[in-house]
């Protein structure tokens, strides 16, 4: 049965055009050059923000695999990226340093939770689906808070940066900002080519019309299941940077409004385009930072501010900029 | 573990079971009827702890607070509906949540301007502040005791709404065919409002109910919130009763769970072994018994739809 998709015409599905090239090429190379901001403004500073920006891009994209592909609307991210974050912490606090076992730890570890709780939460749909997610991330928060030999609810403060083959190239923070944007890249080629996949086609099918996907011989389930799975563990990734970046892990990376950031990162980006994700998780760090500069109550205007864009502004930041519609 | 401890927290597992179920009620009718997704119906919760205190302030009678609290948490609610809501009813999930999550952070954060983030609490009211003695070695306190009854009080004026009234049938009608219902002629619009209306009154009667003995802070009704989803779940959405016997439920599993997990597994492992793993443990029972249900009956407990 499966021979159908496998044979469907490619064309409709290719990229349409060269010009679509251009947001994410101007993307990176923009994020490649905001550190040379620091030799304006405060150097750390601007690259510890800069590196803020691409570790929740990298999250972002891991959520828009499930969300803007699969239509999962999944509160489970921020649990994602507080297990990764604990992976590492939990290693390091056991003396453990070497960076390649701390990333195989966080993906691990980040997995095999998306994986248990996808397999029940993706039994549902809809709303189900929704208040399941929420539920099963909110016991990963309350389960980091009662890990007391790891801190509680305090957080647990790691004594050091990990190493690549016991050196610490890791502690440089420009060396870090860069390896965390040559992450982002990697994921960014790795999601790009899973959404065109034959795989990306069945998922988007089933998130259109399950009905349809169904009646041509595809069970959705394992789709959808993978496709969570692969989400979370980028998730984790990112996870695992922004515990290495802050040298400290604590429950709150794992409260359900982080999740909840997260899909608004998505959103905001404009759904299901990759490049929306990095976008929208841009904007909306570099919004936080601007605003709160300017009024600790900066949720007083973004709120009713993120309100007015579901009312009106359908297509994200990217459709209002390119006037296209995504999602 | 001694019988009065048994019981005293079997007691507060009560307390907060008809807690969650006066949130939980609201919320299920407004998913089972309008197909919405609500994340700011802890933020009302919140609003209604916050009129009640305010309204003591400016009346120190606690009956009066009460009532304004309910006329403000209507208004809030209503308003909320007419501005904002009502425009997302036909919309897709991810915009009514991410709407309701800017709501969410516009009145966490409104409140915090306003009151500040030190968390207030409320004098109870006299007559009902002393303690009572259940059994030889148990006191507990009057004022626990009256919010569940409370609680319990309102299931039973639901439950006689829901099923023996004729608005109560359009509910029901709504929760198991809303598209059915307005093809009868029923004005949905305002059917939905009442129905916000209510489970905004709910939600804030639980506010204020709980304003004397928790801590009135901005963010508040957050943790709550997903509890309450949670009792949704395993209740199944739309279902009144299902609610009830679920927020009971989930009540008292996570304070006995809370409370004896330890006890249990120092049975079975090391006493520093059974401390760690304890709370751990306790965290994760609610949403194992989720899972547990969800695995047996999908549609959860009392499914409103057939």
């Amino acid at each position: 049965m499966q021979d159908i998709a496998a044979s469907m015409p490619m064309t409709q599905v290719a990229p349409r055009d060269r010009s679509r090239l251009i947001v994410p090429v101007l993307l990176f190379a923009t994020l490649a050059l905001a550190p040379l901001l620091g030799l304006v403004g405060p150097d750390r500073y601007v690259l510890a923000l800069f590196t803020r920006c691409v570790i929740f891009a990298i999250a972002a994209l891991g959520l828009d695999l499930a969300l803007g592909s699969g239509g999962l609307v999944s509160f489970d991210h921020a649990a994602f990226i507080g297990i990764g974050a604990y992976a590492a912490g939990i290693l390091t606090a056991s003396g453990i340093d070497d960076a390649f076992l701390l990333l195989f730890a966080a993906l691990a570890t980040s997995g095999f939770f998306a994986l248990a709780t996808g397999a029940i939460s993706l039994k549902t749909r809809g709303v189900h689906f929704i208040m399941i997610t929420l539920a099963f991330g909110q016991m990963a928060y309350f389960v980091a808070n009662s890990l007391k030999a790891y801190g509680g609810d305090d957080g647990l403060t790691l004594a050091n940066r990990s190493t690549i083959f016991g050196r610490d190239l890791l502690a440089d923070h420009r060396v870090f900002f860069y390896v965390s944007l040559a992450m982002l890249l990697a994921v960014y080629l790795f999601a790009r080519a899973v959404v065109r996949s034959r795989f990306g086609r069945v998922l988007r099918g089933a998130k259109e019309n399950e009905t349809r996907i169904a009646a041509i011989g595809f069970d959705p389930y394992p789709f959808r299941l993978v496709a969570f799975v692969i989400s979370g563990m980028i998730a984790g990734l990112a996870g695992f940077l922004l515990a290495e970046q802050s040298e400290f892990v604590s429950p709150a990376f794992m409260t359900w409004q982080r999740s909840g950031d997260l899909i608004i990162m998505v959103m905001l980006g404009g759904m299901a385009s990759l490049d929306g994700a990095i976008l929208g998780a841009l904007f909306v760090v570099l919004t936080e930072e601007l605003l709160s500069g300017f009024t600790e109550h900066w949720r007083v205007i973004f709120g009713p501010f993120l309100v007015l864009v579901v009312l009106f502004a359908r297509g994200g930041l990217l459709g209002l900029l390119t006037g296209r519609r995504h999602g | 573990m001694s019988t009065a401890l048994l019981a005293v927290q079997t007691l507060n597992g009560l307390q907060l079971g008809v807690l969650l179920f006066l949130i939980a009620a609201g919320l299920t009718l407004v998913f089972g009827v309008m197909d919405f997704i609500n994340l700011a119906h802890g933020a009302q919760y919140m609003l209604g702890a916050y009129f009640a205190v305010t309204a003591y302030g400016a009346t120190q009678n606690f009956l009066l607070a009460i009532i304004l609290a309910l006329v403000g948490a209507l208004a809030a609610g209503l308003a909320l509906e007419v501005a904002i809501f009502r425009h997302l009813y036909g919309r897709d999930h991810l915009d009514q949540v991410l709407a309701t999550f800017g709501v969410i952070l516009f009145l966490n954060e409104a409140v915090r301007m306003i009151y500040g983030s030190t968390s207030l609490a409320m004098p109870m009211p006299e007559v009902l502040s002393g303690s009572i003695r259940l059994m030889p070695g148990l006191l507990y306190p009057v004022y626990r005791l009256v919010v569940i009854g409370a609680g319990i009080g309102v299931g039973l004026l639901l439950h006689v709404l829901v099923n023996h009234t004729r608005i109560g049938m359009l509910v029901r009608a709504g929760a198991s065919n809303a598209p059915m219902v307005s093809a009868l002629g029923v004005n949905i619009g305002r059917l939905f409002m009442i129905i916000f209306g209510i489970g905004a009154m709910l939600a804030g009667f639980a506010g204020a109910m709980v304003a004397p003995i928790f801590a009135v802070e901005p963010n508040m009704g957050d943790n709550l919130l997903i509890l309450a989803f949670v009792v949704i779940v395993i209740g199944g959405i739309g279902s009144v009763r299902g609610a009830f016997i679920a927020a009971l439920l989930v009540g008292l599993v996570d304070t006995l769970g809370r409370s004896f997990a330890s006890d249990i597994l120092r049975h079975m492992l090391s006493s520093s072994a059974a401390n760690q793993a304890g709370p751990a443990l306790a965290s994760t029972l609610i949403y194992v018994l989720m899972a547990a249900v969800l695995f047996f009956k999908p549609a959860g407990l009392f499914p409103a739809r057939a």
